[in-house]
């Protein structure tokens, strides 16, 4: 289960909540990108990394591309606190 | 009544009104994000907005209806064979000469093509792969692609600037580069090392598109001309307070014409003195004419940057330039007189003329 929120919510139709199959982390938002393709390059770049301030936690702990992910697992995506520094 | 695309750190202003008094806000999009460069595509009407989230990385956005909803595009990437590389940053969107051919300058330095009215885009590999690029070094802005100048109604010709890595041109459509470095002199260099080093900072280009041949630079501490189509430069400093500055303008209708707004020095990037004046030639650099009427004058010390200056391309020429301040200023008579156009925005990263609205 992936909880989203602003601005990644209104890119995936509005849905704060999505159900998405995966068993890494980096398949399950490469799954998130092919199922709201306004959703691409946002939390992944151009090479399936994870955007270096977004992260990612996986029933509370910080994941990579490469975490395995157990059923049921709750993932969070957030800004991170890091970001926004060129602005 | 003008419309003006006005990026800022803090989102686009779309800003409307007559030239001589104050512009109406007339939408803020992508509140929160940076917009690093905004235009119109004058052939087919369609906005473009370089949007880069803190968070959320770079992106190219379009819309035909600036007030309406934008899509985004498919690019510019780098490709997956390109795997250490990812985008930064996208400084400009440029039309090209052929129907639906539209031209994307990143960071780190690359050219971008779209041939669908900017809708996807692919990278210019010839350039990409050029032998000396490992020996290529970033400016303070990041390794930058900035400039990109097509030749009126030749689609085999380019001329494209890069900070720090000098210009680059084209004669068959991208297929091949080759250096236009001659007569750049990089003074940060020590003087042994500036006829054999890459890293020459240009700052902005432009092409006087009634002469094509002829091409104006604000370099990284002097200003330049060339006559031979980028193969050489002259300098043309003299006469101006500072050869050090970011952005530049041409008069479209006047190839002996160029606009620059020369800050203090790379140490102090700041109108210098506290006075901001627009410096013109109208005689291809032998001498400028400072204009700074009804622009501040006392403990002014702006920056504007690199893609902060547009025209719009008309007769009296119109000006509009923004600073880091927040501060937009205009002029309709070819920068004889200025006028505030707005004050208190986000910081300005890009000024650009959409046209009469």
């Amino acid at each position: 289960m992936v909880m989203l929120r602003a601005p990644l919510k209104e890119r995936a139709d509005g849905q704060g909540t999505v159900d998405v199959p995966g068993d890494s982390l980096g398949e399950l938002l490469r799954e998130l990108e092919r199922r709201f393709p306004r959703l691409e390059g946002w939390v992944l770049d151009e090479h399936g990394t994870i955007r270096r301030h977004v992260n990612v936690f996986v029933d509370g702990e910080r994941g990579r591309e490469d975490t395995p992910l157990l059923p049921g697992a709750r993932i969070h995506v957030l800004p991170s606190i890091s970001g926004g520094s060129r602005s | 009544m003008i419309e003006l695309l006005v990026g800022t750190k803090k989102g686009l202003f779309v800003l409307r009104g007559e030239p001589g008094a104050p512009f109406e806000v007339a939408t803020r999009a992508f509140p929160g994000d940076i917009v690093e460069f905004a235009t119109r595509d004058p052939r087919t009407g369609r906005y473009f907005a370089s949007v880069t989230s803190g968070f959320f990385g770079p992106r190219l956005m379009y819309s035909d209806d600036p007030m309406g909803e934008w899509e985004q595009a498919k690019g510019p990437t780098f490709p997956e064979d390109i795997p250490d590389v990812s985008l930064d940053r996208i400084w400009i969107v440029q039309p090209g000469e052929t129907a639906g051919v539209l031209y994307a300058g990143v960071a780190p330095a690359a050219l971008f093509v779209s041939t669908d009215s900017g809708e996807t885009w692919e990278l210019n590999r010839a350039l990409w792969n050029v032998p000396t690029r490992p020996e290529w070094n970033p400016g303070a802005g990041g390794l930058a692609l900035h400039s990109i100048c097509p030749w009126p109604g030749d689609p085999q010709r380019l001329a494209v600037g890069i900070s720090a890595a000098g210009v680059w041109l084209s004669e068959d459509g991208g297929q091949t580069w080759r250096t236009g470095y001659t007569g750049l002199v990089p003074q940060y260099v020590p003087e042994d090392q500036r006829e054999t080093t890459h890293a020459l900072c240009v700052h902005n280009m432009h092409r006087a598109p009634q002469r094509p041949e002829r091409l104006f630079m604000q370099f990284h501490g002097s200003v330049y001309r060339s006559d031979d189509t980028g193969e050489t430069w002259n300098d043309i400093a003299e006469g101006l307070p500072s050869g050090f500055g970011f952005p530049m303008a041409i008069d479209p209708s006047d190839p002996d014409s160029a606009y620059v707004i020369p800050l203090t020095a790379d140490l102090d990037r700041v109108t210098p003195g506290g006075n901001v004046r627009v410096f013109e030639t109208r005689d291809a650099g032998a001498g400028w004419t400072a204009h700074g009427d009804g622009l501040p004058s006392n403990d002014a010390y702006l920056t504007i940057l690199r893609q902060a200056f547009g025209h719009d391309g008309g007769s009296p020429l119109g000006l509009y330039f923004g600073a880091t301040s927040g501060d937009v200023f205009g002029s309709a008579d070819a920068g004889a007189t200025w006028f505030t156009v707005r004050e208190h925005l986000a910081p300005v990263t890009s000024v650009r003329v959409a046209g009469p609205s």
